[in-house]
């Protein structure tokens, strides 16, 4: 077995970040990680990093645009702790040597973004992302943090107590891609996931293969319930073949949106008189697939992002990175013509339930970056808030889990801050099928921490054996194509009740054909077979609670947009839907938003841009 | 009378069925077709369907399968579409035809280093290299193998262990002499110097640079170019202070630095970020003389 005082897993930028802070504090902390760290998808990050560093601004008016921005689904504290704390996490990159774009003066260049009334987002070049994944992984050589590399964690080590917030999570499961070792880990301060995103639950997304929502999965079936799944932002922005990211940088520098008619339909249609190409991501995607719906699109499926006027000198000082997107992927040369883009998913808003101080309901397992819930986003994440958050949040957790006391948590979680149940009408029973199906068993038999991990590595070795030595049956492949397809065809910009429940029908039989999966390769030797085909199990949870979230949501608010429910209910759905794995039987409930910050409190106002 | 209740009766109860009925009709379809969805059959009928074709010859190797564990060569046949990539062929005959094929990959858009191979004798990024761009595609076979001078783990996964180290050895990572005090306090810098640097801060850690050096072929202790490149990357970054840059040339400049590189830019040639690699190691080069001479 191998023991740390704190485990992170993931070696992306929320993960980088919390191993540093946990090491600060004296812990003996350990990154275990499914791909090498510096592979991370943080690294695909292109746009910045809000934070209101100058005397001109301020973080409380960082927190109103966030707030609003979410469209007032998110939580004053996380909101309130997030943009004070973020300009001192862009100092310390740049005290870590992040080589940011830089002022005349020497200062880090600040540049304006979607939703922000100050230009506030710090970058470097188009590709913020990499710089500040390299420049924290470099600080963890430095310190010398130990790394487990290609080691994919595949179960939490959780004891088994009937309520999940007497559980207490010791460590968890991992397997060795190059050796097929399946390892015990045991974490005695704490485990902290930082696994990124769930883009791969979409066939046409900006995020990795890698980004199968192993976090919000596993943490789900342990015990931890998920949080605003529904809200999932797509990026207006992606190159339609493959989903490349074409950072909003473009937009913030000047860039223009015209639909096949030649009009700038932003401005001209009126979807945001003011900001324009700037409003946030997703009025600007939803005007972007409406355009494309009203037939004046170009191909029928995406329109044109002009950056030609900007000029070769400016555009190759600050956004050099979008010329070799477009050209490699999609053979466009943006000095001479306009780009084609599309809304693609792009960031999961939802996810793990945690408070402001990472911790979850189950003792010992924190969350943060993407595949955590503050809930900081809400309805809708700003562009260059995501890079702070995973600093901020990755670094809180880090300390907490190290030992620092960082005062009482104003948000509450688990099933203790329930407010409503709710009861939705499915097609079909989501969660598990049969028996033996959960990751807890809830008997309460299993505390001794050394049983617990033991246990779940047994259970582990068996899963793994059983589905290399099936001989024959269903390719994950399929499973998986099914179940990307079906999200994007039906729980994509546009949502309704009918669609929602077809795609809760396709998962529900692509989760019967994964009872017959099986891996083809027989090697224990880097097997990605098998790494794939237990991600798609993932992938197949996290799926179905977004829809069944979308389907419980009859609301209009930020990225969640109904059909048959168009506007905003203020009076009811002031509240976040959460979803419990409940052993197998998913449960949904409410839980209140917290709109009350240290000195005032935000009023939810009609959000214009 | 009779007949016409007993219609009456049956309307009804259908009426009342039909909901969970057309559910239940619904899911069998849909398991039907789930069931049918079979990817080998799929691949058939693109083939028949696509303009193009492409064949791509894939080097296999595994130590534990019988079979593998020689050496040998797959050849897959793919249907090609505009825009595909050498990645985009692999996935394709993993997912389609043996989802035993090996190969690291992830963000699909060049950033995350992972999938640097030997494709048709050069060392690329799968991702990156467009099918169309390599030469007599539709005509030849698409050779596809893993990184040279690697010890090959499995098929196109070569172990990256020996390249890290390397770069380790560098001491890569930030250590500015002293820091500014004070709140929010930043360091300055130059937009000159940002810019000296910036191309060597854009290395992704592929190793395609470290495979395609005859150099580190012969001398297994050779820092390479991309280890190298990351020192220069401190080296010259202002923020650091002199003393820093001095430690940091005193370890390129050891027997396995800098003076083994004989400028033959084969990684220059191949890296697929741009970085002038061997510019930065002759530039190195200089600078440490310089130094010596300093304290002559």
């Amino acid at each position: 077995m191998y023991e740390h005082d704190v485990l992170v897993i993931g070696g992306g930028g929320a993960g980088l970040r919390a191993a540093i802070a946990a090491h600060e504090e004296g812990a003996d902390v350990a990154i275990v990680t499914k791909l090498h760290p510096v592979r991370s998808h943080t690294g695909a990050a292109e746009g910045g990093i809000n934070a209101a560093l100058r005397d001109a601004d301020s973080w409380e008016d960082h927190a109103y645009d966030t707030m609003k921005g979410s469209d007032f689904l998110g939580d004053a504290p996380a909101i309130e702790t997030f943009a004070k704390n973020a300009p001192d996490e862009v100092i310390n990159l740049e005290h870590w040597g992040m080589p940011f774009s830089r002022e005349d003066d020497g200062r880090v260049s600040q540049r304006p973004f979607g939703g922000l009334s100050f230009p506030r987002t710090t970058y470097a070049g188009a590709e913020t992302g990499h710089h500040m994944l390299h420049t924290m992984y470099e600080q963890v050589v430095k310190r010398g943090i130990e790394v487990y590399d290609e080691w994919y964690v595949s179960r939490l080590a959780v004891t088994d107590h009937d309520d999940p917030e007497d559980r207490v999570c010791h460590g968890c499961v991992a397997y060795d891609i190059q050796s097929g070792e399946i390892g015990g880990f045991r974490a005695t301060g704490g485990v902290i996931l930082a696994t990124g995103g769930l883009g791969q639950a979409f066939d046409h997304t900006t995020n990795a293969v890698a980004n199968t929502g192993d976090g919000p999965a596993m943490a789900y079936r342990a015990g931890v319930p998920v949080e605003d799944m529904e809200m999932i932002q797509f990026h207006p922005t992606t190159l339609p073949s493959t989903g490349v990211l074409i950072s909003e940088g473009v937009r913030g520098e000047g860039g223009i949106l015209y639909n096949g008619d030649g009009e700038r339909f932003m401005f001209e249609e009126g979807y945001a008189n003011n900001e324009g190409e700037l409003a946030s991501r997703d009025v600007v995607s939803r005007a972007e697939l409406t355009e494309v719906n009203e037939g004046k699109g170009i191909e029928d499926e995406y329109v044109h992002l002009d950056m030609r006027h900007l000029g070769e000198d400016r555009i190759l000082d600050r956004l050099e990175n979008i010329l070799h997107l477009a050209e490699d992927f999609e053979g466009v040369d943006g000095l001479e013509e306009p780009m084609p883009v599309k809304p693609g998913q792009h960031y999961a808003m939802g996810g793990i339930e945690v408070d402001e101080n990472g911790e979850t309901c189950i003792n010992g397992l924190y969350a943060a970056g993407e595949c955590a819930c503050v809930s900081m986003h809400g309805a809708n994440r700003l562009g260059g808030n995501a890079l702070p958050e995973l600093l901020v949040f990755g670094a809180r957790a880090g300390y907490h889990a190290g030992g620092r006391d960082l005062g009482e948590a104003r948000i509450g979680t688990g099933p203790s801050a329930m407010s409503e149940e709710e009861e939705v009408d499915t097609p079909v029973s989501p969660g598990a099928i049969g028996v033996g199906d959960e990751d807890v068993a809830a008997d309460g038999a299993l505390v001794d921490p050394s049983e617990v991990i033991g246990h779940h590595v047994t259970v582990e070795e068996q899963r793994v054996t059983d589905l290399l030595e099936k001989d024959d049956g269903v390719n994950h492949a399929e499973v998986r194509a099914d179940v990307q397809e079906t999200m994007t065809q039906n729980v994509n910009v546009f949502r309704s009740e009918d669609n929602l429940k077809e795609a809760l029908e396709d998962i529900r039989v692509a989760r019967e054909r994964y009872q017959d999966v099986y891996v083809r390769d027989p090697s224990r030797t880097f097997n990605t077979d098998l790494i794939h085909t237990i991600e798609t199990r993932n992938l197949i949870d996290v799926a179905e609670a977004i829809t069944l979230g979308a389907l419980a949501r009859e609301e209009f608010r930020g990225a969640h947009w109904r059909q048959e429910h168009q506007e905003r209910k203020d009076d009811e759905w002031i509240k976040h839907t959460m979803l419990s794995w409940n052993d197998g039987s998913p449960k949904l409930y409410y839980k209140p938003v917290v709109l009350e910050g240290e000195d005032k409190t935000y009023e939810p106002k009609e959000r214009s841009y | 009378m009779s007949t016409e209740l007993k219609e009456k009766e049956t309307e009804a109860e259908t009426e009342t069925e039909s909901a969970s009925s057309r559910q239940s009709r619904r899911m069998e379809q849909k398991r039907q077709r789930a069931s049918r969805r079979d990817l080998k059959e799929e691949a058939r009928e693109e083939i028949d369907d696509a303009d193009d074709t492409i064949e791509i010859k894939v080097f296999r190797f595994d130590p534990e399968v019988a079979g593998k564990e020689e050496p040998r060569f797959d050849t897959f046949h793919v249907p090609f579409f505009k825009g595909m990539t050498v990645l985009d062929a692999l996935i394709y005959a993993r997912d389609h035809y043996d989802t035993s094929l090996t190969f690291r990959h992830s963000c699909r858009q060049a950033i995350c280093g992972s999938d640097a191979l030997f494709v048709n004798g050069t060392q690329r990024l799968g991702c990156k290299t467009q099918i169309a761009d390599l030469e007599d595609h539709l005509g030849s076979t698409i050779r596809i193998e893993p990184l040279p001078h690697q010890e090959v783990v499995k098929d196109l996964v070569v172990d990256m262990e020996h390249f890290y180290d390397q770069m380790e050895a560098v001491e890569p990572f930030f250590d500015a002499d002293e820091l500014p005090e004070g709140e929010l306090e930043e360091q300055r810098q130059d937009r000159e110097n940002r810019e000296k640097i910036k191309m060597s801060t854009r290395c992704i850690w592929c190793g395609a640079c470290m495979s395609s050096c005859n150099i580190a072929a012969g001398d297994n202790e050779y820092l390479g170019p991309a280890a190298i490149n990351k020192a220069y990357r401190f080296a010259m970054d202002e923020r650091e202070g002199e003393d820093r840059k001095q430690q940091r040339l005193n370890i390129i400049e050891q027997e396995h630095g800098v003076w083994r590189c004989q400028t033959q830019f084969s990684c220059t040639e191949v890296c697929p970020k741009d970085i002038p690699l061997t510019e930065h190691i002759q530039e190195l080069k200089r600078e440490a003389v310089k130094n010596n001479l300093k304290f002559w």
